[in-house]
């Protein structure tokens, strides 16, 4: 099921399809038969219908009924380890989030949070996403609403009027990752100060740290340390 | 009150002409007097920085409107750490507040990124300090799901997780009872709250190694087994808490100046509440029977015996009796923790994720244990390599991503995590309850007295250890 994370190294940026063996050496010197090894780079494809999960399936089976342009507004629909994810195109993201809210049989009153995540790899060329977690408390259940974004043009409606509750969590999405919540006044800096240049969590963004002594040895700062990923 | 005088706030008045008892109007202004204003000139007026005193001897007899832009924090012992609140106040009503973050920010997400998925707990439990327990299972949870392994967790770590976080509710809930009575200037209250987390302290300093940022539960279990002769310890406190907790409620629960303070202030109800994203005590206090333990049970929640409790008044007094009554309520789960608790594993039985930790305390301080090191280092190569592996390089977690949440003190605390596959996280990112609910406190104290404030603040139970992360 790892078509919900596209191709990409780790942290490190280090990576890409190909895995590199445990103690990181390259060419010669590999005695752990990892070197070899290549994974296949995740496909992003929809998880096929039924999903054979209860609550994503009445999930769907609601939102097909009272939003018409469903396959329009959806990009891929993913159903992995019970949770589901809907990606959907930001121009349909206002209207999806008021039928989440407002339909009899969805009724996604409240907005757990919003978060970012970057993927520089990203296929589609759309690296930043946005992804809100919703939590019905009619129908006691999760769903995922994701949109993705590119790098140059990382516009997306915000959702305050639909959830209040969205303010803080889209200053901070913006603040950290650069994301821009278009349609709503006060989005400033949260967590960093107000002057502060780039957007930290990015992947290209870097940790930062310096080497640090210990018992006759030096520590690299945390970025710089051998990744294994 | 004595709190808006305490705090050192920017004064806006009109330019204008000053009384003979001032100091002239161009010259620098003189800091004889300890109390004595000094002031800039802004575009919005004159800006005074009182450190205290009274308001005519610091303006000198100056005309000047009602209309007082106050800086609360973020140094202000009523902040809860480091949170700024800019209040614009007329005489004593409060016309907005401003509620301003990020003092405490020290990149935790960020620096998970950088470490193998068991040690980011270690980061985590040092967001919202004053429930780390409820971190490091919210995570382990997300991890756990990850790898698939969640019904192959140990019934006893499971059953530990439990007993763990709901004594540490407990004493998240007697900082909040201590810090808020101090607030208002219930002094006993401070301390009988003190006093009694203490104990707590003690019991999870024995569990786990640590008062505070424990570590102690790992993707798969727990760091180790409780200890010898700590049950006994938890039954004496078991005996001893619920006396405690009706000696709060003689102290202050009728007490006439703590209702005054409390009853009837910064109301916000449940659609405010689910509107604002607000979870935990206060919207249970605005009378929505919403705990993620009953509602969307995790650790095996729904088998315990325990009530949520609710109030329908929706303001400061009915969030601290449901806190009060909260502390009962995890007094029967732990109860009911120690009766099921059966010897076990505490740790998955695949090595491949199975932290090698069998600790012990040495000269330095806590560290794998003499016979554990002895094995690897003697007997057995394999064994060795293994522990090496295992902790510098970590464990691969399937990509993908989940999001899972416990009701922590302060409301639903819930982890997003990602992985693209690697020995790290590729994202964590923290619901965190109090960074939510503070957004209420605007919709809370406008309108009311600035001594209020203090109350509605108090009220939410923020730690901006976690808020800021």
């Amino acid at each position: 099921m790892s078509e919900l994370v596209p191709a990409s190294g780790a942290a490190s940026g280090k990576g890409g399809p190909r895995r590199h063996d445990a103690f990181g050496a390259s060419g010669s010197g590999d005695t752990s038969g990892f070197g070899g090894l290549v994974r296949n780079p995740p496909v992003l494809a929809s998880t096929p219908r039924p999903f054979g999960d209860t609550d994503a399936d009445n999930v769907y089976d609601a939102l097909e009924r009272s939003f018409p342009q469903l396959t329009d507004a959806l990009e891929r629909v993913v159903v992995d380890r019970g949770e589901l994810t809907l990606h959907v195109r930001r121009g349909h993201l206002l209207s999806v989030a008021q039928i989440l809210r407002d339909d009899p049989s969805l009724r996604f009153e409240l907005l757990s949070g919003v978060s970012g995540a970057d993927y520089p790899d990203d296929p589609t060329g759309r690296r930043l996403h946005a992804v809100y977690h919703l939590m019905s408390m009619t129908w006691r259940r999760r769903v995922r609403v994701e949109v993705s974004l590119a790098d140059d043009d990382p516009v997306v409606p915000s959702v305050m009027d639909v959830w209040p509750t969205a303010d803080w969590h889209e200053r901070e999405t913006y603040d950290l990752f650069g994301i821009v919540f278009s349609g709503r006044d006060g989005l400033l800096r949260i967590m960093m100060p107000d002057d502060w240049v780039g957007h930290p969590q990015r992947k290209d963004y870097p940790l930062g740290g310096v080497p640090v002594d210990y018992k006759g040895a030096q520590v690299p700062a945390p970025d710089t340390r051998r990744s294994y990923s | 009150m004595t709190q808006a005088s305490d705090t050192s706030a920017a004064f806006t008045a009109p330019a204008g002409s000053r009384a003979s008892a001032g100091p002239p109007v161009d010259d620098v202004p003189a800091y004889g007097d300890a109390y004595e204003a000094g002031f800039t000139e802004s575009a919005g007026g004159r800006v005074y920085t009182v450190t205290g005193g009274d308001w005519e001897q610091v303006l000198g007899g100056e005309d000047y409107s009602e209309r007082l832009t106050v800086n609360m924090g973020p140094q202000h012992p009523s902040t809860h750490g480091v949170l700024r609140l800019v209040l614009e106040i007329e005489g004593e009503t409060v016309t907005r507040t401003q509620v301003v973050i990020g003092y405490l920010h020290t990149g935790i997400e960020k620096s998970c990124e950088f470490r193998t998925w068991t040690q980011a707990v270690t980061f985590l439990t040092r967001a919202d300090y004053l429930a780390p327990l409820f971190n490091e299972t919210a995570y382990c949870l997300a991890v756990e799901k990850l790898l698939g392994v969640t019904d192959e967790i140990p019934e006893r770590a499971t059953i530990i997780r439990v007993l763990v976080m709901e004594l540490q509710r407990i004493a998240s809930h007697l900082v909040w009872l201590a810090t808020g009575a101090m607030e208002i200037g219930a002094t006993t209250g401070m301390i009988f709250g003190f006093r009694e987390r203490e104990k707590i302290l003690d019991l999870l300093e024995t569990i786990t190694g640590l008062r505070m940022n424990h570590a102690y539960v790992r993707p798969g279990g727990l760091a180790q087994d409780l200890p010898d002769g700590v049950v006994p310890d938890i039954r004496a406190f078991l005996l001893d808490m619920p006396k405690r907790i009706k000696e709060y409620h003689a102290l202050l629960s009728g007490q006439p100046i703590w209702k005054g303070r409390m009853v009837d202030v910064n109301y916000i109800d449940a659609a405010s509440c689910i509107a604002l994203g607000v979870t935990g005590p206060v919207l249970r206090a605005a009378g929505l029977e919403w705990d993620l333990r009953k509602t969307m049970p995790y650790c095996g929640y729904e088998t315990y015996e325990f009530d949520v409790p609710t109030s329908l008044d929706a303001d400061s007094y009915a969030r601290y009796l449901v806190r009060l009554e909260e502390m009962g309520e995890s007094l029967k789960i732990v109860e009911q923790c120690l009766d099921r608790l059966k010897p076990g594993p505490v740790m998955v039985a695949d090595k491949k994720i199975a932290w090698p930790a069998q600790l012990s305390i040495g000269t330095d301080g806590m560290g794998n244990s003499l016979d554990h090191i002895r094995k690897i280092m003697g007997t057995s190569m394999e064994a060795l390599i293994h522990h090496f592996k295992l902790v510098t390089e970590g464990f691969r977690v399937p990509a993908g991503q989940v999001y899972t949440a416990v009701e922590s003190p302060r409301g639903e605390l819930a982890y997003h995590v990602v992985s693209d596959g690697g020995t790290r996280p590729y994202r964590v990112h923290v619901r965190e309850p109090s960074f939510v609910n503070l957004q209420a406190v605007p919709a809370m104290t406008e309108g009311g007295q600035v001594a209020d404030v203090i109350v509605g603040v108090a009220s939410v139970d923020p730690v901006l250890g976690g808020v800021d992360r």
